[in-house]
């Protein structure tokens, strides 16, 4: 389709919000380049990207596979403790017909934060070893439309809520998979500031 | 840094949303792949703002459900009773906990409404092609593609107060139907925040320019 890459010795990158052409600088580290004329962030600068990007891939999947095994919070009711995991959260959606919203929060907590994981660590590990995975690309691409969907935060807060709402009802006893929720919150937003998809690129081209 | 002072458009290049590299593609051409990485390329999002509108107004539909029907049916015995949203903040806020209020009545019942506001005030304005206030504008536009997702809230407070206080005798909580309407709105909200193309604001700019 007569398809062809721009390449120059400064390479010329176009802002993504509004379409503006503008050349590439070098930064220093920690820098961010910003757009010039509506602010956007195009990319930063961080030393280590691609090492602690798959440093904290790995403890997010020790800490999302604990979160997803063990209670977040039990009821402590007539001498009983009733407990709950996300997952049966989710069963008890489904089988209450509320398929829909079930689903919603199967999808939003437990499938897209594991696909995530599961990308970074398909396009990481084989590329810290020197090697290309097969089908690089449409895997990140997977990670990309993945990300907006995960929303481990925003499920951490909905746990705190209703934890106060049910202290009015019974003793409540926050499991261990509400801590590890809470620990998978910061180091998914760190693996969020960390990755560098540029360099992911040029590991690719480097390594093929 | 230096600028080249012109929209990739304007030369005839794409920029790849997947891996971020500029292509030089035929104008007009469909099915452009990126080179690179294999992602469909456009100068544009497609038909971006009919898609939006489209969203934007299930949405706005959906909204009105999401406020006005039960989100939870609490039956014990001394009686039972629905909890909408907004009885839901009313309930934190009569019982001191106005911290929580305050959250709930934010992610559930205000970004929903100003982001829908102020995805409305982005398409009019684009469609006017108008030249106001380009960078808060797109400013707007990052903050609606950010906070949108703090609205599944209420979703995980409903799903996890129904799992825990099912399997008793005492009292049970069964999720209503207007958590599926709610449920529709985040999502119906935030694939129109991802319809939406942003440089639709800087192209009226282009054209004055020449």
């Amino acid at each position: 389709m007569g398809v062809e890459r721009i390449r120059t010795q400064n390479p010329v990158i176009a802002c993504h919000e509004c379409d503006l052409l503008q050349r590439e600088v070098a930064l220093p580290r920690g820098g961010v380049a910003r757009c010039v004329r509506c602010g956007a962030e195009l990319y930063r600068s961080h030393p280590d990207s691609f090492e602690r990007t798959l440093a904290l891939t790995a403890g997010a999947i020790v800490l999302f596979a604990i979160a997803n095994s063990f209670p977040i919070i039990g009821l402590k009711l007539q001498g009983q403790v009733i407990q709950t995991t996300l997952f049966h959260t989710v069963q008890t959606l489904w089988n209450e017909d509320m398929k829909s919203v079930g689903a919603l929060v199967f999808v939003t907590t437990i499938l897209m934060p594991a696909l995530e994981l599961f990308a970074l660590t398909y396009l990481l590990l084989p590329l810290r070893l020197g090697r290309a995975p097969p089908h690089f690309a449409p895997v990140f691409r997977i990670l990309q439309t993945v990300k907006p969907w995960g929303m481990v935060e925003v499920l951490m807060l909905g746990v705190l809520v209703s934890l106060v709402k049910l202290a009015k009802l019974a003793g409540v006893v926050p499991g261990i998979a509400l801590w590890s929720f809470a620990a998978l919150m910061f180091v998914m937003a760190a693996v969020a500031a960390v990755f560098d998809p540029r360099e992911l690129w040029t590991r690719v081209s480097a390594a093929r | 840094m230096t600028t080249v002072l012109a929209t990739a458009a304007s030369r005839g290049m794409m920029l790849c949303h997947a891996c971020g590299i500029l292509a030089r593609a035929a104008p007009h051409s469909h099915d452009a792949c990126c080179p690179r990485c294999g992602a469909p390329l456009h100068l544009r999002k497609p038909d971006s703002i009919a898609r939006t509108w489209a969203l934007l107004l299930t949405a706005m539909i959906c909204y009105i459900p999401a406020n006005v029907l039960p989100m939870m049916h609490t039956s014990s015995l001394f009686g039972s009773e629905s909890d909408t949203i907004m009885s839901g903040v009313v309930y934190f806020w009569t019982s001191g906990e106005w911290y929580l209020a305050l959250i709930i009545f934010f992610a559930s019942i205000m970004v929903p409404m100003l982001k829908m506001i102020s995805l409305v005030l982005l398409l009019v304005s684009v469609q006017m092609r108008s030249r106001w206030q380009l960078v808060q504008r797109t400013k707007l536009y990052r903050l609606v593609e950010f906070v949108g997702r703090w609205s599944m809230l209420d979703i995980y407070v409903v799903a996890i107060m129904v799992a825990l206080v099912q399997l008793q005798a005492l009292a049970t909580i069964q999720p209503g139907p207007g958590a599926i309407a709610f449920g529709a709105v985040v999502v119906l909200t935030m694939f129109a925040a991802m319809a939406f193309d942003p440089r639709l604001i800087w192209d009226p700019v282009e054209e004055t320019n020449g």
